[in-house]
């Protein structure tokens, strides 16, 4: 190990930590449905819906809050 | 100049502290601990040690300040006894995790209930998984000269490991006997300023302690067990620059009139010097006994144990603790590691008196044993009326 005492050497590196490996469920955004109204961006607590309504799975944790926020139902929740 | 003074270990210790200079020092009284935070108070107070003294609410408190004071950097000290350690039990991996390198005294207590203040080994020897090495004091001099040599062998970078001294409770650390207190100066020439290799620094930030998921982890405990098994030639390297300076010759383990014995007692901390006594006697009857006392308990010194005790017939070791259901585990340890001829004692518990005769019952026992005797013995037990 390179770090002794698990030490992190450089700040702002918790980009590195990829959790959307924790994630059980995926949302599927259905942008044929989509209204714009951009409630899942504002909702969404990883900040992992871009203005383009492109999700990050990178980092997407799976919590469906954008789904059950949706007011279209344009959100799927599908087991990964 | 180095001065004879008569003191007991707590104050060997305080003294011992005093001259490494650590910059925080949290302390939370304990009997039979209370003196150490008492003098270094004192020391404080009088300006002789120039720390941050800090008055905590637990001895949880204490080693979480001393994690935090060694995180930003700093040599730090703290000290405690049997409830006190179980209360820190959690934040001993951390400080060991973190690699903080902090030394503490522990002036070994029994464990309620029921309630004891008296000594037995069960705290110190209950925290052996934590990380922390131990080093166990036969008298007040190895007290001093161990929380010394502790600091130079904790925070050497291929070691950060925190360390623990112990010493029997009031048998020790009430008791006076003369110590060699060596000087300021040679103290210094012996032991460098702490350099820490990562530390909390605002220039610099970095993040210590941190969450880590699977990837990590393993990685981090197996880094732990090299430094301990890696900390062996450590502690031989600093003994000998401790002799060059102080003239004190010490290791992992000591060896009394083991050459040639038959007949090997294997202890820790203040009975070894119960233990010489009566093998002195027992040489001017011709019958070959020895001692080897483990000083250093963590890491463990297997290699130097079997080296000195594979010639004997039979072996005894003889544990101030218990674990219930397996005996001694200084005995089991033993029995698991080496090939030996081993006959386990329990004794002393809770302060029960141990005299030169148990001693000599002991040695008895291990020569001649019976399928009774060659396991796990009780020595000094009431028998029921």
């Amino acid at each position: 190990m390179t770090s002794v005492g698990a030490t992190v050497k450089e700040p702002g590196n918790s980009v590195k930590n990829k959790t959307g490996s924790w994630r059980t469920f995926k949302p599927i955004l259905d942008k044929e449905k989509c209204i714009d109204c951009g409630n899942c961006i504002l909702f969404c607590p990883e900040g992992c819906i871009n203005k383009d309504y492109d999700i990050d799975y990178d980092y997407c944790k799976g919590c469906g809050i954008c789904a059950e926020e949706c007011p279209v139902e344009a959100i799927k929740m599908e087991r990964e | 100049m180095n001065m004879i003074k008569v003191i007991s270990a707590n104050r060997a210790i305080a003294e011992a502290v005093k001259m490494c200079k650590p910059e925080v020092v949290p302390v939370f009284p304990i009997t039979p601990q209370t003196t150490i935070s008492e003098y270094l108070a004192q020391f404080v107070a009088d300006g002789d040690l120039r720390a941050e003294y800090i008055m905590v609410e637990s001895e949880h408190s204490s080693i979480s300040a001393a994690v935090g004071a060694s995180g930003a950097g700093v040599r730090t000290f703290t000290a405690t006894s049997s409830q006190g350690l179980a209360l820190m039990h959690e934040i001993l991996f951390v400080a060991a995790g973190m690699r903080t390198p902090i030394v503490m005294g522990n002036a070994n207590r029994a464990l309620s209930a029921p309630l004891s203040i008296w000594n037995d080994q069960q705290d110190s020897i209950s925290e052996r998984d934590t990380g922390w090495m131990q080093f166990f004091a036969e008298n007040a001099q190895e007290a001093l000269d161990f929380v010394i040599q502790a600091y130079k062998i904790s925070e050497d970078h291929e070691v950060l490991l925190p360390s623990m001294v112990c010493v029997d409770g009031f048998i020790l650390t009430h008791t006076v006997e003369p110590v060699d207190i060596p000087s300021q100066e040679d103290v210094d020439k012996f032991l460098p300023p702490y350099e820490p290799i990562s530390y909390l620094d605002p220039k610099d930030p970095m993040s210590l302690g941190t969450f880590t998921d699977p990837d990590y982890y393993m990685e981090a405990r197996h880094d732990m067990e090299v430094a301990m098994e890696g900390a062996k030639d450590i502690i031989r390297r600093v003994n000998k620059e401790f002799e060059e300076v102080f003239g004190r010759k010490y290791n992992l383990v000591e060896k009394y009139k083991t050459e040639d014995a038959e007949i090997i007692l294997v202890a820790m901390g203040s009975i070894c010097g119960t233990i010489k006594t009566v093998i002195d006697r027992l040489r001017e009857k011709g019958e070959k006994v020895g001692l080897l006392k483990v000083i250093s308990y963590r890491p463990f010194p297997q290699e130097d144990i079997y080296e000195a005790v594979k010639g004997a017939r039979r072996i005894a070791v003889l544990d101030k603790n218990i674990s219930f259901g397996i005996g001694g585990v200084l005995f089991n340890e033993i029995k698991a590691k080496m090939d030996v001829d081993a006959s386990g004692f329990i004794l002393g518990l809770g302060g029960r008196e141990v005299s030169p005769d148990d001693i000599i019952g002991i040695v008895e026992k291990t020569r001649n044993p019976t399928t009774e005797t060659n396991q796990i013995n009780w020595i000094g037990l009431k028998e029921e009326e």
